[in-house]
């Protein structure tokens, strides 16, 4: 991948400062010129000709181990892509517990390192969650993901990797986003009464539930 | 609830919670039959204030999470962005980097051998731990003016030359610690009092371990010899020669052993590190103005509690989209149920203190 931005680049060959910047890396120790020239210089400001035609860093991903998951689990793999050399499928909501059990006793996935959600308001499904599995018999991680809309459940992965269950709660507590199965869904960071999800983008920083502050917390301004 | 069930409550306000951590005990006389953490005292909102603040901007803010090993998170995020901009660190500033996160490593250990030992009822070890804690806050202050959340690093390398007397500073703590290490441990590995607050206690069986996501020593402790320094070198890990100390039993003592055989493990890095350190520039090719092209990234480190996980969605902007955190400390307390349970009261303290949890890091 690093060949692939160096090749398209000097024919676009932008302004002035490209050409000066590429010399750079040769006569100064320092980084400081670099730095100067930064500022005015477009998106990704790295010194040697910077990729401007868009760097190709997402690829379809179509290996063995894909091939095998299609086989088995043909229209709800949904999409297999890598990202930074990194593997992401995006598959069914419907089908994830059985496809999070198949991945933990057929791929070896054993380890479930994180769960999380991105809320995107503006797709028709709103919410990605994600989940980054380890595997420690190939040394490989895996990112798996759902789409669900607003308030579309997701089924619960606890009962194949227990340590989802602290990070499905907070996935509840800070998108309101619900999981179908989990043994004791409620707010963990936040206090059980509170109302709104913080991390939902539409929701401001500077929002609060101000009853709530109010009424515990004594603070008349509710901030 | 039967008529021989008592609920109790510890804390958050206690000494040996380590912060704000309140856990909800349900005992039959002086036996735990189960229990339930209640966190989010110290819930700062760190992933929306991520999502308010440039790349840079935030940098600073992943200290305040793990306040005690503020360099290591702090390696993991500045990490997780080069790897989301497709770029690297210079050799010079990747051993810089590591020789500080070791350094982290070691101070993040003595604290806990110290208020582990403490909350079990041995109050000397705290002090010799915190001498020699203190001299790797020094070697911090003296690098970059800070010592505990210190913002060591930059996106893209380092804003610090390491001061002039660096390596010796560093060579000289090494060579001071191998006996200190040996202080430590004719106070306590051999301790009758210790052995029996600690064997046996708080067991975690590996197949357990992985269920519940747990890493670091604790992960290592149950026999699972895992490390992401080998298994996905980062920095100049891939340059050194070191051991990953595994336990056998799973229980609190064998997490005390792999945590001090884990300090003189980064003993030696520190040791080959300072022995060849690179020259050349210490910052990587980044501008001023961070506009990773979009797209996302998931990027872990061997922090010293296990696993420090930052998973970064960019839309293209000069803030991220999204940043979402796994802390180690707050995937390992979920296993503190499976662990306490049918012990006795005393030994919840102890296994609170060997899963060594850090509350800033649990609720961020």
């Amino acid at each position: 991948m690093a060949d692939e931005p160096k090749e398209p680049k000097p024919p676009q060959g932008p302004t002035g400062e490209k050409p000066a910047s590429s010399t750079l890396p040769v006569s100064t120790p320092s980084g400081k010129p670099a730095d100067a020239s930064a500022p005015a210089a477009p998106p990704k400001p790295a010194a040697p000709a910077p990729p401007k035609p868009p760097v190709v860093l997402q690829t379809p991903l179509d290996n063995e181990f894909v091939t095998r998951f299609r086989t088995k689990f043909g229209a709800a793999l949904l999409e297999a892509m890598e990202d930074r050399k990194q593997a992401i499928l995006t598959v069914d909501r419907a089908r994830l517990a059985e496809i999070a059990l198949h991945l933990r006793d057929e791929e070896k996935f054993d380890m479930l390192s994180d769960l999380t959600a991105v809320d995107w308001p503006k797709r028709e499904k709103r919410f990605d969650v994600v989940l980054n599995l380890y595997s420690f018999a190939k040394n490989e991680r895996l990112r798996l993901k759902v789409h669900a809309a607003d308030a579309e459940q997701v089924p619960s992965v606890v009962g194949v990797w227990p340590t989802a269950n602290w990070q499905e709660r907070e996935v509840f507590d800070m998108f309101g986003i619900t999981f179908s199965g989990h043994p004791d869904l409620k707010r963990i960071l936040l206090p059980d009464e509170w109302q709104g999800y913080p991390l939902r983008k539409d929701y401001d920083i500077l929002q609060q539930d101000t009853a709530w502050v109010r009424e515990n917390l004594g603070i008349e301004s509710g901030q | 609830m039967g008529a021989d069930e008592l609920v109790i409550n510890m804390g958050p306000q206690h000494p040996s919670t380590h912060g704000v951590l309140r856990v909800k005990l349900k005992l039959d006389g002086e036996r735990v039959i189960g229990s339930e953490c209640i966190i989010g005292y110290l819930h700062r909102g760190v992933e929306k204030i991520a999502e308010n603040r440039t790349y840079q901007q935030f940098a600073p803010y992943v200290d305040r999470m793990d306040y005690v090993a503020a360099v290591s998170s702090g390696l993991g995020y500045c990490e997780a962005v080069e790897k989301l901009l497709v770029v690297e660190a210079p050799p010079r500033a990747r051993v810089i980097r590591t020789i500080l996160t070791e350094l982290q490593r070691i101070a993040s250990h003595l604290l806990w051998l110290g208020t582990h030992a403490l909350d079990i009822g041995a109050l000397t070890p705290l002090f010799y731990c915190f001498r020699e804690r203190e001299e790797i806050l020094k070697i911090f202050e003296k690098y970059c003016g800070a010592r505990l959340t210190t913002h060591a690093f930059r996106i893209g390398g380092l804003q610090y030359e390491a001061y002039d007397t660096f390596e010796k500073d560093v060579e000289r703590f090494c060579k001071d610690f191998e006996s200190r290490i040996a202080e430590y441990e004719a106070l306590l590995t051999e301790n009758r009092i210790w052995v029996g607050r600690t064997k046996g206690v708080g067991i975690l069986t590996a197949p357990d371990a992985i269920a519940f996501g747990v890493t670091g020593p604790v992960l290592r402790a149950s026999g699972v010899k895992w490390d992401i320094r080998k298994a996905a070198p980062y920095a100049a890990y891939d340059q050194y020669k070191f051991e990953i100390p595994v336990g056998t039993t799973g229980d609190t003592y064998d997490r005390y052993l792999v945590r001090m055989e884990e300090m003189r493990q980064s003993r030696l890095i520190c040791l080959q590190a300072i022995e060849n350190i690179p020259g050349g520039p210490i910052m990587g090719k980044v501008g001023k103005v961070l506009k990773p092209p979009p797209g996302e990234v998931y990027h872990a480190i061997e922090a010293p509690k296990g696993e420090i996980g930052y998973y970064i969605v960019s839309d293209g902007t000069v803030m991220p989209y999204r940043v979402h955190i796994r802390p180690p400390s707050f995937i390992n307390l979920q296993a503190f149920d499976r662990m306490v349970r049918g012990h006795l009261v005393a030994d919840v303290v102890a296994i609170i203190g060997t899963i060594d949890i850090v509350l800033g890091e649990v609720d961020r």
